[in-house]
């Protein structure tokens, strides 16, 4: 039976931006406050599931054509290649480092290579989570 | 000054709480599916917005920390909370949820064969 789902679909556009704005809010404040890369890929993905679940999943891809697993490499290279950088300055693989920087708009701001490797921890985060709901969606 | 804020922050939480314990209430005592959810989404949906309104003016208020997460929260609450009402009621509807005994009128019934005719 088809249904008629404008109610769900609408709320869908509203509520979705205010998840991901959230979810990368929570991904920006996880050095300071509670938070981080794997609760703000997890609610991301959240955000993406809503989707699936308001529209079908033909849809959704051509809305965001992303390749998942792809993503997923992408934030494992990102959180190796981050650890790898400390053995360029001659110090033990994934040391860290951070510097404060004038930037133009925000101000003063203490910029981290832990965000680097907090991005890839997001990136793998929603790469895996929305490859398994995808790959249970689809098969028959 | 302060004390008519705690004072309002008080009212707000006794609001809140009360309206949860009349949504309780609700789901326990009402009939049906839809009596029941017509409970759960409303009362609920306000109770906790009180809720969530009084700690933000506490926080705001006593230790002047402006927590905008909670206007987000409430924002979110007021607009999913009914409409995951409205899904489940129309979800129990779909698969033949019968109604109260009671009810006089179903509007909704000659709707469904129609769609079913034209799926």
């Amino acid at each position: 039976m088809k249904t008629n789902d404008v109610i769900l679909q609408t709320v869908t556009t509203i509520v979705s931006f205010i998840i991901i704005l959230f979810s990368i809010q929570l991904f920006f404040a996880g050095h300071y406050t509670p938070g981080g890369g794997f609760i703000g890929g997890l609610m991301t993905s959240g955000a993406l599931v809503l989707l699936l679940l308001a529209y079908d999943i033909k849809t959704v891809r051509t809305i965001l054509p992303i390749d998942y697993k792809l993503l997923t490499a992408i934030g494992l290279l990102l959180a190796v290649g981050t650890g790898a950088g400390a053995l360029l300055f001659n110090v033990p693989f994934l040391t860290h480092a951070y510097d404060y920087f004038h930037l133009p708009l925000l101000g003063e701001t203490s910029l981290h290579t832990a965000v680097i490797f907090d991005t890839g921890v997001y990136f793998v985060v929603i790469g895996i989570t929305m490859t398994i709901i995808q790959t249970i969606g689809v098969s028959e | 000054m302060t004390e008519v804020i705690r004072f309002i922050i008080g009212f707000f939480l006794v609001v809140g709480s009360f309206l949860t314990l009349v949504t309780a209430f609700g789901l326990i005592r009402l009939p049906d599916v839809y009596t029941r959810n017509h409970a759960a989404s409303k009362s609920a949906t306000l109770g906790v917005m009180c809720i969530l309104l009084a700690t933000f003016l506490f926080f705001y208020m006593e230790e002047g920390h402006f927590n905008s997460r909670l206007i987000l929260g409430i924002i979110f609450i007021f607009i999913t909370a009914p409409v995951a009402g409205h899904l489940i009621s129309r979800a129990a509807y779909n698969s033949g949820v019968p109604l109260w005994e009671k009810s006089v009128r179903d509007d909704l019934k000659g709707k469904q064969k129609y769609e079913d005719r034209n799926m």
